[in-house]
């Protein structure tokens, strides 16, 4: 690890003071102390976050408001998450383990890094870590990279579970900085690789995420999260989905869909949001809804399986849903 | 940024018994984890490498440090204040040997700084008997053959302590996935389990 200064923040104006370039806040640690460790990260000023008045669940009018150093376990157990915004919960229960749910911070989750395995591996060209040192995925191990969203510079995964439900429910993260403060809806908080993947959303140096909002909707209440991997448990996705319908009887009158371990960031699918709008909620609807789900896909050497599973992944998702109603 | 030792903090030097015992070794970070230096942090931005005062109490023991703001609480538990119980596996997050109690939650201390333990609870697998006697988990374990190498089980008991703690012990399934993020080479996980759901009982 390289040498850092540390300092504990104990007001967010304090945090904001001298945060730049060069500064990282420390949250849980479960992405910064790794990355650390690894020198794939190397701040030059750490900043402890973890005291300052940045938790809290709220559900009010607006819909539910959730401070940025509430943890994984602790949202993921909360009757008003579980009750009103279950895909939401479901996403937390299904992510990581017991012990670091209990320290990763819901902030920190959103920017944790890609768990491309060359990005992690600094004796390997990767475009992220290191802009214009090459790709190794693109010709080395890619079963578990992209393919939706990518470019020729970088085909990692964005590994949140929770932004794929947060991206779902149309979720907006707030932040702060000396410059004032804004919001921004996660989807467009995260950005594309393009030429730069090295930029992975808008957040600015020294800029401080203080929460995510969920607006209240029709379809919240009624969402599930569906997430396949390769061992049953404490793994990443190599598909995922987070599904939410509002119905009027057997009939969807609204969809919201996302999926995970598809695309370079959490990727909303508005095109089969569409086909199942207005539409009988039965198997026949999910497997015509998802047909052209992939459209636009480019598959690697080793992902070729992810246009087929992420159709399947939907369709299995869509069931689960209408089975539990 | 302000200073990050409180005033009242500074100078304490080291109060934990045995604490510079003999044949400390250096840890993972390049200077030293412990100094009896009886300066403060200066006032301004503190200069890279410079020591963290952290008051913590470990086993309920009151202890006070001056840490490398790098050192993570795995290597300051086991190389300086000698609770090697704390197993290093993997070192990255995804073993769980590593596990402790700060605050009385399950965490991970391969990737929890030491300094950001201040004023904080842990608890290592050296506390969890009341003196001579064993908690209900341990002598679970030892019941069940909870293990063969032994070398996950202290990061397995912590774990399922906090997870009995948590109420997430109802059924078979739910105590395999409570427990997935500490992983046994040996294989041990049906003795785990059995030992899990007789120490929930005792713990009740
Ligand atoms: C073994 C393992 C398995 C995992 N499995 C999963 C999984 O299945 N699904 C999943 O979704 N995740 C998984 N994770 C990732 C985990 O969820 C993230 O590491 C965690 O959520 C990050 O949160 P944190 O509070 O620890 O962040 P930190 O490590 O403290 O910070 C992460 C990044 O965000 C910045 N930051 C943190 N908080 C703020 C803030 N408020 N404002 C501005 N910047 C901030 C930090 O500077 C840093 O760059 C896994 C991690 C590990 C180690
Ligand atoms: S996919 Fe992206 S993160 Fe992985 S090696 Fe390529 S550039 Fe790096
Ligand atoms: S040593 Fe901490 S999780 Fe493996
Ligand atoms: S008993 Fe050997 S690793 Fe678990």
């Amino acid at each position: 690890m390289r040498p850092y200064t540390f300092a504990r923040a104990r007001s967010v104006r304090q945090a904001l003071a001298n945060a730049g370039e060069g500064t990282a806040f420390l949250a849980g640690g479960t992405t910064l102390v790794d990355l650390m460790k690894l020198e794939v990260m190397s701040p030059e000023h750490v900043v402890d976050i973890n005291r300052l008045p940045l938790g809290g669940i709220r559900h009010d009018r607006d819909g539910l408001h959730i401070g940025a150093l509430e943890r994984m376990s602790d949202v993921a157990a909360d009757d008003t998450v579980r009750r009103h915004y279950p895909v939401i919960a479901q996403a937390l229960e299904l992510s990581a383990s017991g012990q670091l749910r209990n320290m990763a911070s819901i902030g920190g989750n959103l920017l944790q890094r890609t768990r491309c395995g060359y990005f992690r591996d600094v004796s390997t060209p990767c475009n992220k870590r290191e802009p214009g040192s090459g790709c190794s995925a693109l010709t080395g191990f890619n079963r578990m990279h992209a393919i939706l969203g990518t470019s020729d510079a970088c085909v990692a995964t964005h590994a949140s579970d929770l932004a794929v439900a947060l991206v779902a429910l149309g979720a907006e993260v707030r932040l702060t900085s000396g410059r004032g403060d804004r919001a921004v809806p996660l989807e467009t908080f995260y950005t594309l690789p393009g030429g730069t993947p090295e930029v992975e959303n808008v957040l600015r140096p020294g800029e401080l995420v203080t929460g995510v909002t969920v607006p209240r909707s029709a379809w919240a209440a009624h969402s599930t999260y569906l997430k396949i991997r390769d061992r049953q448990s404490y793994e990443f996705a190599l598909s995922s989905a987070a599904v939410a319908l509002e119905t009027r009887g057997r009939t969807i009158k609204q969809a919201r869909i996302a999926v995970g371990g598809m695309g370079t960031r959490p990727w909303r699918l508005t095109s089969v949001e569409r086909a199942l709008a207005g539409k009988p909620a039965t198997a026949d609807t999910y497997e015509s809804a998802v047909r052209r789900a992939a459209d636009g896909a480019s598959t690697l050497e080793h992902n070729e399986f992810k246009p087929a599973l992420l159709r399947r992944t939907l369709v299995r998702a869509l069931t689960a849903l209408q089975e539990q109603a | 940024m302000n200073p990050d030792d409180d005033a009242g903090h500074s100078g304490s030097g080291v109060s934990r018994r045995g604490f510079l015992g003999g044949g400390v070794v250096a840890a993972a970070a390049a200077a030293p984890l412990v100094v009896t230096a009886a300066d403060a942090t200066p006032a301004a931005a503190a200069e890279a490498d410079e020591l963290v005062t952290v008051r913590v109490a470990v086993n309920g023991d009151p202890v006070t440090m001056r840490v490398d703001p790098r050192a993570t609480l795995l290597d300051t538990l086991r190389d300086k204040l000698e609770l090697t119980g704390t197993k290093k596996g993997c070192d990255r997050g995804q073993c769980g040997a590593c596990t402790v109690h700060v605050d009385g939650r399950r965490v991970l201390s391969c990737l929890t700084l030491a300094a950001t333990t201040d004023d904080r609870a842990v608890t290592t697998i050296e506390g969890l008997a009341d003196g001579d006697r064993l908690h209900p988990m341990q002598e679970a374990f030892i019941e069940h053959d909870g293990f063969q190498c032994g070398f996950c089980t202290p990061g397995q008991i912590m774990s399922a302590v906090a997870m009995v703690d948590e109420g997430h012990a109802g059924s078979d399934d739910e105590i395999r996935e409570g427990m997935s993020g500490n992983i046994c080479r040996c294989s041990a996980y049906p003795s785990i389990v059995s030992a899990i759901k007789d120490a929930r009982e005792a713990m009740r």
